[in-house]
């Protein structure tokens, strides 16, 4: 295997990681529209925690490696169109990713003060906070802007 | 920059492919971190093996039948340009491994199901089997995507 083989791996392998982890964070959040109890809802919460861990790492290496990639290879260049295109996706995605994680933690707040409190039946409330549309169309924002990504790294417009 | 130099044809399928195997690692992620957190203390254990349950048989079923059909497509096109691209290293691995995937995320669905069922006071050990199979279904595929990304033999 050669360098560039290499670099190419982890660049996949980190892309898996950011995919992966947005497709556990849509499960959570599908799973979470039918939770009215506080301590289900604080579990579905913390199973989206590794995933939390591999979107961010798995985004920031991806982009690494690809710009790198970019650079190393003669058929590619950093600004070509298709790579500054996924430049744009790629902050797009992160930045409505980072608008969702905070409107889900709000509610995870909730959801951990009912637990710490005793609370522990189905809450209308907070199962309300859980069904709401905006933090379900900022992750489908997201959602949209990650394929985007990937179809624009395989499809390569304009190479 | 995934996969460089290809035909344009190759493109739609290579897409569902990769979509369906980045689709799949995510829902085995899902799973087994909610079978590792149905092992703590005060955990709903019965919640979490059902979403375990649920998780591997509507998200990973069907990620892995559109990753492994949309590799059967990209084959297909490959044959076009090499007859032997059969014989090549990379491609046994990924054959083997979805073979071998299939299988086993077969009986981890079972084991998942009857886990579930026995839940909260019984299945403990079938909810181990879930999570030691779960975890070797992800190291799996993790190395068909080493197979498939580095192409040894190639």
């Amino acid at each position: 295997m050669s360098f560039d083989d290499w670099l190419l791996f982890v660049h996949v392998a980190a892309a898996f990681a950011f995919i992966g982890a947005i497709t556990v964070f849509t499960i959570l959040v599908l799973a979470a529209r039918r939770t009215d109890r506080p301590v289900e809802a604080l579990t579905l919460f913390r199973i989206g925690d590794p995933a939390n861990i591999l979107v961010q790492g798995g985004s920031v290496l991806a982009l690494v490696m690809g710009v790198w990639i970019a650079i190393r290879r003669p058929e590619y260049r950093p600004w070509d169109g298709w790579i500054i295109g996924a430049y744009v996706l790629w902050l797009v995605a992160g930045a409505f990713g980072a608008m969702t994680g905070k409107a889900y933690n709000l509610i995870r707040e909730e959801a951990r003060m009912l637990v710490e409190s005793g609370r522990l039946e189905p809450n209308t409330d907070l199962a309300a906070k859980l069904r709401e549309s905006r933090p379900l169309l900022l992750h489908a924002i997201t959602v949209v802007a990650a394929l985007a990504l990937l179809l624009d790294m395989i499809f390569k417009p304009g190479a | 920059m995934i996969a460089a130099l290809r035909p344009n044809a190759w493109d739609l399928p290579l897409f569902v492919h990769v979509l369906g195997a980045m689709t799949l690692v995510g829902t085995l992620i899902a799973a087994l971190t909610a079978q590792a957190l149905a092992s703590g203390a005060q955990a709903p254990v019965a919640m979490l093996r059902r979403f375990t349950f649920r998780t591997l048989l509507l998200g990973t079923v069907p990620a892995y039948l559109v990753m492994r059909v949309a590799a059967q497509w990209i084959l297909s096109k490959e044959h076009d340009l090499n007859s032997k691209i059969d014989d090549q290293t990379w491609v046994g691995i990924g054959f083997m491994v979805t073979d071998i995937g299939v299988l086993l995320l077969v009986a981890t669905c079972i084991v998942a199901w009857r886990a579930a069922k026995k839940a909260p006071e019984g299945g403990n050990g079938l909810a181990r089997a879930t999570t030691i199979l779960t975890g070797i279904l992800l190291v799996v595929y993790l190395v068909a995507m080493w197979a498939m990304t580095a192409k040894p033999g190639a």
